[in-house]
């Protein structure tokens, strides 16, 4: 069924089809990319933005992200800023190797990539692109759904973005930082595009993390596509830090196969309007998957998860913590998908998320959302929504410790249940720090 | 006790640690303190005895400051400052500790972290710089040994999964850390074993000086053969109907509350 297009978002809808002309014109792609960009316009078009009588947009007007006219940055390098920004990156205390990503594209100042085990890829989407990789080609775009408005803009404009592969029974030791980094006073469109391969027992952890350099307005587009072999480990954090009137939208799309064990920890902190679809389909037996989020808002701080965990086979586990934590007039959504399928018998599924309420004008919009067609499984799920414990406020400042900082104390305790499964003391730690900041 | 004018003043400042006068005080409109007048001198250990529902338990939030109490008459000095125009926060730093009959459990929040916090906010409020790690961790370990507490409970969570035993030996090795110059203990005899009861009235003997007072809330009379009280107090609906020496607890002991309430009830 065609959707009647909005006024309101026809024109954006417009531009982003005029920006891709110019943009298949000028930066010519391998023939197969070619293609999935054409068809993936065409989708875009076809979609339009959504709204918010859409159900899964329900409560988050996206009209303001879909209409921000930005100038489309095609190419872009940092030159002489590197310097200047280098500062301010986030997670620097962490030890690995790290691919820097500014605006959306590969910025070497700024990225090292130590030595690597053999037959270890990490390096950017672009140059494996470049180099014709059969990989990206055989697996881009081939577990996100293309039918998704975001994930088709992104994959129409994709440019950049992290590929890594780990072979089979390899080991990364060290983490991967991918660092995507937004500067500049004019507001800017990037579309980071992330592509992970975990060969079987292959072993990786990887830090994703969004911030910038400016206060200003600019959208950030991503999609990270994971893909696991059998028996497969992952450690995901995404640090979302963008600026106070930032627009973020992304799409982590992760597969479990046989025996893997994946966790993909979303931190929380930064944007104006952030929507965040982490989608797990365990596609192997005795897979086990966990999508922790925390969220952390102020002001009029808009931050909506939409969670799906998707049992496509049987035996096999998720967990998902979500905490949030919402100050002001800050609104947090949170719809959590629990799909069993059919043939997935013997389901363990748990899901809970809890909410701190800071403000009297703070909302939470909370939805579990499980369709279960297997009939012998167990599916857990709670919600709790609160203020914070006031027996423990007292107690604390009966202590001596001031109104204010008690009250930090205990935000940190809650939101120390998401944190504390990150095995990264150098992102825990800086994660602690910033919510601690953001607390003052 | 009857002092001339000057003089008064004088030792005011000097010996009154807690004055409390004609206190009163609502919860949701209700009055349970019915104008208490009481005060304590350093080196004094007063104990306040009282049936269930006297204003016992509401005496020690009000002094401590928690939330949900009007305060409709009356004024309290400590150490000669307004004790009811301050935070709870800045009463604990000015010298004021109460021991809860509930002490709260707080996942999360490690109990090393939190007596840092403490110490240091105590600090701040002194313009005294913060203590480091190390000095810190030297402080507390010497005064575990005090309530015979185990170190690992530096470790773990505030209050989380401890034993009745064990959050009112924690209670007072806190008292121990922060050295009050008032401390009251809040039915810190209920849910405790005698073992227990010993080490607790014992590291409360301990930290005993000329200098600081302790007030002690009890129902029974058992505590106060282990803390031994120079004066007794019972209060009764929202007042204290009755003063005297150690020998009131005991005479309580004996009798029950029941010819006090008997007799005011009536009145």
């Amino acid at each position: 069924m065609a959707r009647i297009q909005t006024n309101q978002t026809q024109g954006a809808v417009t531009r982003y089809e005029e920006a891709f002309a110019q943009f298949e014109r000028d930066h010519s792609a391998p023939a197969w990319l070619q293609a999935k960009r054409r068809e993936a316009i065409a989708t875009f078009s076809r979609l339009g933005f959504p709204t918010v009588r859409d159900e899964e947009w329900k409560y988050t007007d996206i009209t303001p992200a879909a209409n921000l006219v930005a100038t489309p940055i095609f190419q872009f390098e940092l030159n002489g800023a590197a310097a200047k920004v280098r500062t301010q990156l986030p997670f620097q205390a962490l030890e690995g190797h790290r691919l820097a990503f500014v605006n959306g594209h590969f910025a070497p100042d700024l990225s090292h990539v130590g030595t690597l085990p053999e037959g270890v890829e990490v390096r950017p989407l672009s140059e494996a692109l470049a180099a014709g990789s059969e990989r990206v080609q055989q697996a881009f775009g081939r577990s996100v759904n293309g039918e998704e408005t975001f994930v088709a803009l992104n994959t129409a404009f994709a440019q950049d973005g992290a590929f890594i592969f780990v072979p089979a029974d390899v080991e990364l030791a060290e983490a991967v930082h991918l660092l995507f980094l937004t500067t500049g006073d004019s507001a800017t469109v990037s579309h980071p595009r992330n592509l992970i391969l975990l060969g079987q027992n292959a072993k990786l952890t990887v830090v994703e993390s969004y911030s910038a350099s400016t206060d200003g307005v600019y959208l950030t587009n991503a999609v990270t596509e994971i893909e696991s072999g059998a028996g497969a480990h992952l450690e995901h954090i995404k640090a979302q830090l963008e600026s106070p009137k930032a627009f973020h939208i992304s799409t982590t799309q992760v597969g479990a196969a046989r025996d893997s064990q994946l966790r993909s920890s979303s931190l929380n902190l930064g944007g104006r309007i952030v929507r965040n679809n982490p989608i797990a389909v365990m596609q192997g037996e005795n897979a086990e998957v966990t999508l922790d989020g925390l969220v952390l808002t102020d002001n009029e701080q808009l931050i909506d998860n939409h969670t799906t965990m998707d049992h496509a086979e049987p035996h096999c586990a998720s967990h998902e913590l979500y905490a949030h934590v919402l100050n002001d007039k800050s609104v947090g959504v949170f719809n959590g998908k629990i799909f069993v399928r059919l043939d997935a018998q013997k389901t363990d599924a748990k899901q809970s998320n809890r909410t701190i309420l800071l403000s009297g004008d703070a909302t939470i919009n909370a939805k579990p959302q499980l369709e279960i067609l297997a009939d012998d499984v167990r599916c857990t799920h709670g919600a709790t929504i609160g203020q914070l414990d006031e027996n423990a406020q007292f107690y604390l400042q009966a202590r001596g410790i001031p109104a204010r900082e008690a009250r930090s104390i205990l935000i940190r305790a809650f939101a120390g249940e998401v944190l504390a499964s990150i095995t990264l003391d150098a992102v825990r730690d800086e994660m602690e720090e910033r919510i601690s900041n953001k607390l003052q | 006790m009857d002092f001339s004018a000057p003089l008064c003043v004088c030792l005011k400042h000097k010996i009154m640690l807690l004055e409390i006068k004609n206190l009163h005080a609502n919860i949701d409109g209700k009055e349970i303190l019915r104008g208490i007048n009481l005060t304590i001198n350093p080196g004094e250990v007063h104990a306040i005895m009282g049936p269930n529902g006297s204003g016992k338990s509401t005496l020690a939030a009000v002094l401590a400051g928690r939330d949900g109490y009007e305060v409709t008459e009356g004024e309290v000095l400590f150490d000669g400052k307004e004790l009811l125009e301050l935070a709870p926060e800045e009463r604990a730093a000015e010298g004021l500790f109460l021991a809860f009959q509930y002490p709260v459990e707080i996942p999360g929040v490690n109990t090393q972290v939190f007596l840092r916090a403490a110490v240091n906010g105590i600090r701040k409020y002194h313009g005294q710089p913060e203590m480091d790690a190390l000095s810190f961790l030297k402080l507390i370990k010497a005064k575990t040994k005090l309530v015979n507490l185990d170190e690992s409970f530096l470790k773990r969570s505030v209050n989380e999964n401890f034993s009745g035993g064990e959050k009112k030996k924690a209670e007072i090795f806190q008292m121990a850390l922060l050295e009050p110059k008032v401390a009251i203990l809040d039915e810190t005899d209920s849910g405790l074993d005698i073992d227990a009861l010993k080490v607790v009235s014992g590291g409360v003997n301990a930290l005993k000086t000329p200098e600081n007072a302790t007030v002690v809330i009890t129902h029974y009379q058992r505590l106060l053969d282990y803390i031994v009280p120079d004066f007794v107090h019972i209060l009764y609906k929202g007042q204290i109907v009755r003063s005297g020496g150690k020998e009131l607890a005991l005479e309580l002991e004996e009798n029950g509350y029941d010819p006090i309430t008997a007799q005011f009830s009536e009145a």
